[in-house]
């Protein structure tokens, strides 16, 4: 079994969701609370992932993060190194192609909450970064928990955004798959069938945790 | 300390147009019929909306001046307001909920104590009754040591003869107040009880005759009117 290749795509999947969390709480707090010009245009553009081929934004990536394009020029002058086919490389593709699985449920659970618990908090005195801190997240966990489920199951699944930008080196960006894609393409269904098994018990047990989730977050309101 | 307000604001089926003041250690019930701009007015005072233009004014200190683009943040207002209902947090405590904001949490345990609800201090809100939970809310904006104290139909929601509890303690908690007081409501009854003064409005307008018309049309208030209309006058 290629535990190498399941530990990346574990890995890969943490990352992402850590990432995630921390940067679609933003964008779900702006896309549920504020109003402002273009907001329709932005928000569609934070949920395209979602109607592109992972091909297409591979594509568009490997231009930016290549050593011409704008990504990847500016690391290169960082850091010496190159973007397409790292570690860091499929972590930015993955959280790109990820980004509407995070902010969606985010934004739900943070437009459930009752306008007068905020303005409440702002009563007693909290900013609005207090009040996201001290009320809004402690009122949005199942929303946010489920968001993380998402991302990191959507993480998992990632085939052909990854293949484009970080291409298969074992060790560094081949994931589980890409190892399962290549172990079918070179007639190895033994290898394959096992990796493939290994996906079933982890994904299956994390949408029962959406699902309770979701049934929780039901039964409260 | 007092409150001087004069405000304008337009809202789509309503022109708000009023002036009052509210001095020191009174209570002003604003009543009037649902959907005249109540609520809108006693926002507009705690900063959560802003009037279109005019003054408000917290111990001749400028709250909001149109004219001088002056507009303090609700934060800084330093109110305790008490909303209908479902404001308290529900992810804490009762007592968490009344110190969330208190200036010293002795003062929490002297309102627990008042307003007995100190066996309750550990459970959620939604694990009490709605009179516990109005009980609570009261006990979080007082302990805040406000400058005023804003109540928008604080008791509407609750059964009559917890409605009456409360408003009875409500009562008896005012004569300790050194504040200014706003209680929003459209209940004669309760107006009649609690006010010092009685303010009537009605299609965002005073409307001083409002009171005598309703108490002349609704034989069940007769009592009340012998008792205590002058109040509005």
């Amino acid at each position: 079994m290629d535990y190498t290749a399941l530990y990346i795509t574990l890995k890969l999947a943490m990352v992402t969701t850590v990432v995630l969390m921390i940067l679609a709480a933003p964008m779900a707090y702006m896309l549920a609370f504020t109003a402002f010009p273009g907001k329709s245009l932005v928000e569609a553009l934070i949920y395209l992932p979602t109607a592109l081929p992972p091909t297409v934004i591979g594509f568009y990536l490997i231009i930016l993060m290549g050593p011409k394009g704008i990504a990847g020029s500016a690391w290169g002058s960082i850091t010496g190194g190159s973007l397409l086919f790292t570690f860091t490389g499929i972590v930015i593709a993955s959280v790109i192609y990820s980004i509407p699985y995070a902010v969606q449920p985010m934004k739900a659970a943070f437009q459930k909450l009752d306008r007068r618990l905020l303005e409440n908090a702002y009563v007693l005195g909290l900013s609005r970064k207090s009040a996201f801190f001290r009320v809004i997240l402690p009122n949005s966990l199942n929303g946010i928990v489920a968001a993380s489920v998402l991302v990191f199951l959507h993480s998992i699944g990632a085939f052909g955004v990854l293949m484009m930008v970080g291409g298969s080196m074992p060790g560094e960006t081949r994931v589980a798959s890409i190892a399962i894609y290549e172990a079918v393409e070179s007639m190895d269904y033994h290898k394959a069938g096992i990796l493939s098994l290994s996906f079933i018990p982890i994904s299956y047990a994390f949408l029962l945790l959406v699902n309770r989730l979701n049934k929780d977050s039901s039964n409260v309101n | 300390m007092s409150i001087n307000l004069s405000i304008k604001k337009k809202l789509k089926f309503l022109d708000i147009d009023i002036s009052f003041s509210c001095p020191d250690g009174k209570l002003l019930v604003m009543i009037g019929p649902s959907g005249g701009g109540k609520t809108t007015i006693i926002r507009m005072l705690a900063g959560l909306d802003k009037p279109d233009e005019g003054k408000i004014l917290f111990n001749n200190r400028a709250w909001f001046d149109s004219r001088k683009g002056i507009s303090v943040p609700v934060q800084k207002r330093r109110l305790g307001y008490v909303f209908q209902d479902y404001t308290l947090f529900p992810h804490l405590s009762l007592y968490d909920n009344a110190a969330f904001a208190a200036y010293d949490k002795k003062d929490v345990d002297e309102l627990f104590e008042l307003f007995r609800i100190s066996h309750l201090r550990d459970r959620k809100p939604h694990m009490v009754s709605g009179g516990e939970r109005q009980r609570c809310a009261i006990c979080q904006a007082i302990a805040r040591r406000p400058k005023a104290l804003l109540l928008d139909e604080p008791f509407s929601a609750l059964d009559v003869v917890t409605r009456r509890g409360l408003r009875e303690e409500l009562k008896n908690l005012k004569e300790k107040f050194s504040f200014p007081t706003i209680y929003v409501t459209h209940d004669i009854n309760e107006a009649l009880y609690l006010a010092d003064e009685i303010f009537p409005v009605v299609d965002g307008k005073a409307d001083y005759g409002w009171m005598q018309r309703t108490v002349a049309r609704d034989q069940s208030l007769r009592a009340a009117r012998e008792t205590r209309l002058t109040l509005a006058y």
